[in-house]
């Protein structure tokens, strides 16, 4: 008796399953947006995602991009895919593109329309491998940001700086107000991305260009870098005595007034607005250090990693095509504090600092992000030596060879 | 299990140090290069950093984990009162795994949360204790936290050995008027040789593995001074997606490790043959 009902329970148990499963797919997403600001985003995909009868299952993995991507790619080649996952898009798929492993989405693209309304169109170009387009860009995310607290230079008795050059002249008084003039997290690619914004800023688009997409190691030793180290040198001093590591404990730094600035991504919006601050009067932010007006145009993208299942398959096409959609995009990006791929949605409800972003990339003062333009191979010689420099007392002169060389040995 | 052995040891290691020739990145592929991966891997300041960290925790967690070993061993051998709960304090670090471990002395050593500011609290204001943000000290911060779970193992495995020694030894050395001390260090630790032998594998295994204390510790920083060459490995396979620069990395580390090992078993088994 007993096990007769137990029996028939089970079976009710797999046919509900069997039926849920037929009304909604489960899609498992993984992505790495774990911090206050970035989960309030990411809800949004899953909001939109869950009104079109499927399910967004959640696969978040705590840490950084560094933390995460071995754990993805590890699973798309060990034979345990995912649904969809986030990456960078850029060079960091490359490989499994070619391996086969990951969904070609080139008849949905065309089928709505991508090349005519993703802007700027090299985003789509770092989605694409010999024609064909690999992953869904979904927002776009620029590191040339200098975030500035009101608070900590109304208490030094100065205005705010409006460019790099003031900032470094202010630092005195704000060390001398008890404040940390420069939020520094004691990472790697933190301190790389710094660097890569002043070199932006000193250096200008020509110089980054003719180093970082041609590989020329010649302008790398030359009389322009040595500027963008000896600068580099120089905010290593401000960033003295900030022992946080992770990028949101040294944002929170500049949100609690306890640092005058810090140099880092418009992710860091996000985090601002979840501390209620209210950019232009709580907190300005500096695009391009003030110095030059120019973003670089990195950002996140979905890829779909191939599966056998066709429920799966369609699922994985429905988001492809919601992720790019305009209201899902308004909605995420304007969360997320990043701007959106599309250049034909209405965006005036974004804040100071969007609007900002916006006017660059509207301007077209865009550059390609280190992602695209390097291989993680190189990044991570890159982020090595930027981490010695940052916490040593490693003198320009010889980061510079550093960095030289590995540009030469570049791919 | 023979074929597993092969498979898995001999089959895996091989492959591993093929593949180190290659110029593998993201998936591993049979384009050879020579001796490439090896020079740039002797070329990069950080596998130079990572070994001379090793080497030095190595040293020194060899010889403090043996001396602290022996010594709380010895002391606890003394028929004192209480013995069970000393022990137990000792070896419970024992318990906690590696990253455990990791972020409670990040936690002890922070100067805002941990001992400086609890001292300070005290009332000595100028006391200061901030190993992991020097990169002069940060190796050694790694040291105590090392120790702090290692020796309580040692420990129970030094006073197993003691209390294998036969009481009338001890009694022989009494008859004679030898020393304490003198009885410890001249008779019963030669006596316990095989004990000392299988204390050392278990901490030279543990010392190059050194990885998951670091990444909870400190992250390999500030900058590149708390570096291991376990944590290259990792970071170069997966992170820089370069497997050949991984591949020779863990090559080397296990080269290194048959350099010690090698002669080490020629002396051990060389010495039972004769016997």
């Amino acid at each position: 008796m007993k096990i007769k009902q137990s029996i028939s329970g089970l079976a009710a148990a797999i046919s509900f399953g069997l039926c849920a499963s037929v009304q909604a797919t489960e899609l498992e997403v993984t992505h790495w947006w774990t911090s206050g600001g970035e989960a309030a985003a990411v809800s949004e995909f899953a909001k939109a995602f869950d009104a079109t009868g499927n399910k967004w299952v959640d696969g978040a993995i705590a840490g950084s991009g560094g933390t995460a991507r071995p754990i993805i790619i590890s699973r798309i080649l060990g034979g345990d895919p995912m649904g969809a996952t986030q990456l960078n898009h850029g060079r960091q798929a490359e490989e499994l593109i070619e391996e086969g492993l990951l969904t070609d989405l080139t008849d949905l693209a065309d089928k709505e329309g991508w090349r005519d309304f993703v802007n700027p169109s090299s985003l789509l170009d770092a989605c694409t491998l010999d024609g064909r387009i690999y992953c869904a860009p979904v927002n776009i995310h620029s590191g040339q940001w200098l975030w500035l607290s009101h608070g900590a230079f109304k208490e030094a008795g100065i205005d705010v700086p409006q460019n790099w050059a003031e900032f470094v002249a202010a630092a005195p008084q704000l060390a001398e107000a008890g404040i940390l003039p420069l939020a520094m997290g004691q990472q790697g690619w933190q301190q790389n991305l710094a660097f890569g914004t002043i070199t932006v800023a000193v250096a200008g688009m020509e110089a980054w260009t003719e180093v970082s997409v041609n590989k020329n190691a010649e302008v790398a030793a030359g009389p322009v870098y040595k500027e963008v180290f000896e600068a580099a040198a120089a905010a290593r001093e401000l960033a003295k005595g900030s022992n946080v590591q992770d990028w949101n404990m040294a944002t929170n730094l500049v949100i609690t007034d306890k640092a005058g600035g810090q140099i880092m991504g418009d992710w860091a919006q996000g985090e601002f607005q979840v501390a209620g601050q209210v950019a232009g009067e709580d907190y300005t932010c500096l695009p391009g250090l003030g110095v030059n007006e120019i973003l670089d145009t990195g950002g996140d993208a979905f890829y779909f990693p191939v599966v056998d299942d066709e429920e799966t398959q369609k699922a994985q096409m429905e988001l492809a095509s919601l992720l790019v959609s305009p209201k899902v995009q308004v909605d995420f990006n304007l969360k997320k504090g990043s701007l959106p791929i599309r250049g034909d949605i209405d965006l005036s409800t974004a804040n100071d600092c969007m609007q900002k972003g916006l006017k660059i990339l509207a301007a077209g003062n865009v550059l390609p992000s280190g992602d695209m333009a390097l291989s993680p191979d190189t990044q991570t010689q890159i982020e090595d030596l930027m981490a010695e420099f940052w916490s040593t007392d490693m003198s320009a002169a010889d980061a510079q060879a550093s960095y030289a060389a590995i540009i030469e040995d570049a791919e | 299990m023979i074929l597993t052995v092969l498979v898995v040891f001999v089959g895996g290691t091989t492959w591993t140090v093929v593949h180190s020739f290659t110029k593998s990145k993201l998936l591993p592929k049979l384009n050879f290069v020579g001796l490439d991966q090896y020079e740039r891997l002797w070329g990069t300041r950080r596998w130079l950093v990572s070994i001379e960290n090793l080497a030095m925790y190595g040293a020194l967690s060899l010889i403090f984990t043996l001396v602290i070993g022996f010594t709380l061993a010895a002391l606890l051998d003394r028929k004192i009162r209480g013995e069970a709960v000393f022990r137990t304090i000792f070896l419970y670090p024992f318990a906690l795994s590696f990253i455990v471990t990791g972020l409670a002395w990040q936690w002890i050593l922070n100067p805002d949360l941990g001992v400086q500011q609890v001292v300070r609290d005290l009332g000595w204001t100028t006391f200061e204790l901030n190993p992991l943000n020097n990169p002069e000290t940060v190796m050694y911060g790694i040291l105590v936290a090392g120790l702090w779970q290692g020796t309580g193992l040692i420990m129970v495995i030094m006073l197993a050995g003691l209390r294998g020694i036969d009481e009338d030894i001890w009694k022989a050395a009494r008859v004679d008027g030898i020393g304490t001390t003198k009885t410890y260090v001249r008779i019963i630790i030669p006596m316990m040789r095989p004990v000392f032998v299988t204390a050392l594998v278990l901490i030279a295994s543990g010392i190059i593995k050194l990885y998951d204390l670091v990444v909870a510790l400190t992250n390999g920083g500030p900058g590149l001074s708390s570096e291991v060459p376990a944590k290259y490995v990792i970071n170069y396979m997966f992170r820089a997606q370069n497997l050949g620069q991984g591949f020779a990395a863990s090559t080397m580390m296990l080269v290194s490790v048959a350099i010690i090992l090698i002669p080490w078993a020629f002396l051990e088994f060389g010495g039972k043959k004769r016997g």
